[in-house]
């Protein structure tokens, strides 16, 4: 079977989340996240009260794996950049490295150009973060170090989840 | 594939219902939505066509509580049932840390769920994944209609690899919490092994 766990350690996550808050401040946009291909919500940025952020992550994903599929039928590796319009605010999806996906919103107070141009700098400096992560992740599946908080949990800790 | 988040202390758990259309795959997450307590729950999402046969995927994150300090969260999925949808059915699969096969208990239908089942194999080898190697149970719904076939007779025909398997009839609800313990606890198990 595949080992494609993603783990993320604290200081992985800041990398991310500082790259994230800057990218929100020079797009001028409203909300920034980053997601799993599989839907897992992994950071996010700027206004994003009142938004469903688990439902944005899963239909995100939901929506990047259809296009995909849509581009090999063309015979495209895949779409890796999407925009969608609305009459307030608009969508900016990229995939990352073939992994992560990088969702920007923002209203008339950006544009799509300069949305564009900012993505593509934080989107490089993405990719290169989830690279090392991907490499941590090898090197400590290799050498057998890899430590899970599931590795020592017993039968009565799963039980007890199920108790009431 | 589960992700496990050291930052915000989360252990995130993917889980796809499959099985033959109309078999109510959406009924269990139906039901489970509307028992379950409001904290616990996240928004359910259906993708589904106006006459609400599930067209893409119907969604409904869970959390289960705290296990040695993370907290654990389980997402949810159906696939579309209708023979034609397969494209979408392999794209939900991606990633998946455990799999439920609701299979539809009238006799009728049993060349259906043969189908399903043999569709699942082929849809899971495409994606890296041996449906005995990856957590699975089998439900057996809609033990409640008369024109159900044996329990002996499905269980003989679809769970050849003796996997857990339960009776259920997901309008009324009857099974559906047992089946999503069943598997919830088996992804967990499965976890623990893969990191040991």
């Amino acid at each position: 079977m595949m080992n494609t766990q993603l783990v993320m350690y604290e200081e992985d996550f800041k990398k991310i989340l500082a790259v994230i808050q800057r990218l929100v401040r020079d797009a001028n946009a409203k909300g920034i996240f980053v997601v799993d291909k599989n839907g897992q919500l992994i950071a996010e940025a700027g206004e994003v009260r009142g938004i469903d952020t688990t439902s944005l992550a899963s239909l995100t994903a939901g929506s990047i794996a259809a296009t995909g599929g849509l581009a090999k039928i063309i015979g495209e590796e895949d779409f890796p950049v999407h925009f969608h319009q609305g009459t307030r605010d608009n969508l900016h999806i990229t995939l990352v490295g073939g992994r992560i996906i990088l969702v920007v919103v923002f209203d008339d107070r950006s544009s799509l150009g300069l949305v564009r141009l900012r993505v593509k700098k934080a989107g490089a400096e993405m990719g290169k973060i989830f690279e090392e992560i991907q490499k941590k992740a090898e090197r400590e599946a290799a050498t057998g170090t890899a430590k899970s908080p599931f590795a020592e949990i017993t039968d009565d800790d799963i039980d007890n989840l199920f108790s009431e | 594939m589960s992700f496990i988040n050291y930052s915000s202390r989360e252990i995130n758990c993917k889980i796809v219902y499959y099985g033959p259309g109309l078999c109510g795959k959406t009924t269990n997450l139906q039901f489970i939505y509307t028992k379950t307590n409001p904290d616990l729950k996240g928004k359910m999402i259906s993708l589904a066509t106006e006459t609400e046969r599930t067209l893409f995927f119907d969604f409904l994150p869970l959390a289960l509580g705290q296990i040695r300090g993370f907290k654990t969260r389980f997402h949810l999925y159906t696939v579309p049932g209708q023979v034609f949808y397969d494209a979408s059915r392999k794209l939900i699969l991606k990633g998946v840390d455990g799999v439920v096969f609701v299979a539809d208990s009238q006799i009728e239908r049993m060349e259906a769920n043969l189908e399903s089942i043999d569709n699942l194999k082929v849809n899971l080898r495409e994606q890296g994944y041996e449906l005995d190697k990856i957590p699975f149970v089998i439900q057996y719904n809609k033990r409640d209609l008369p024109n159900a076939a044996p329990l002996d007779e499905l269980r003989r025909q679809l769970n050849t690899m003796g996997v857990q398997d339960f009776e259920a009839s997901a309008t009324t609800g009857e099974g559906v919490f047992e089946t999503l313990k069943a598997v919830a606890k088996t992804v967990l198990s499965d976890l623990k092994r893969l990191s040991r």
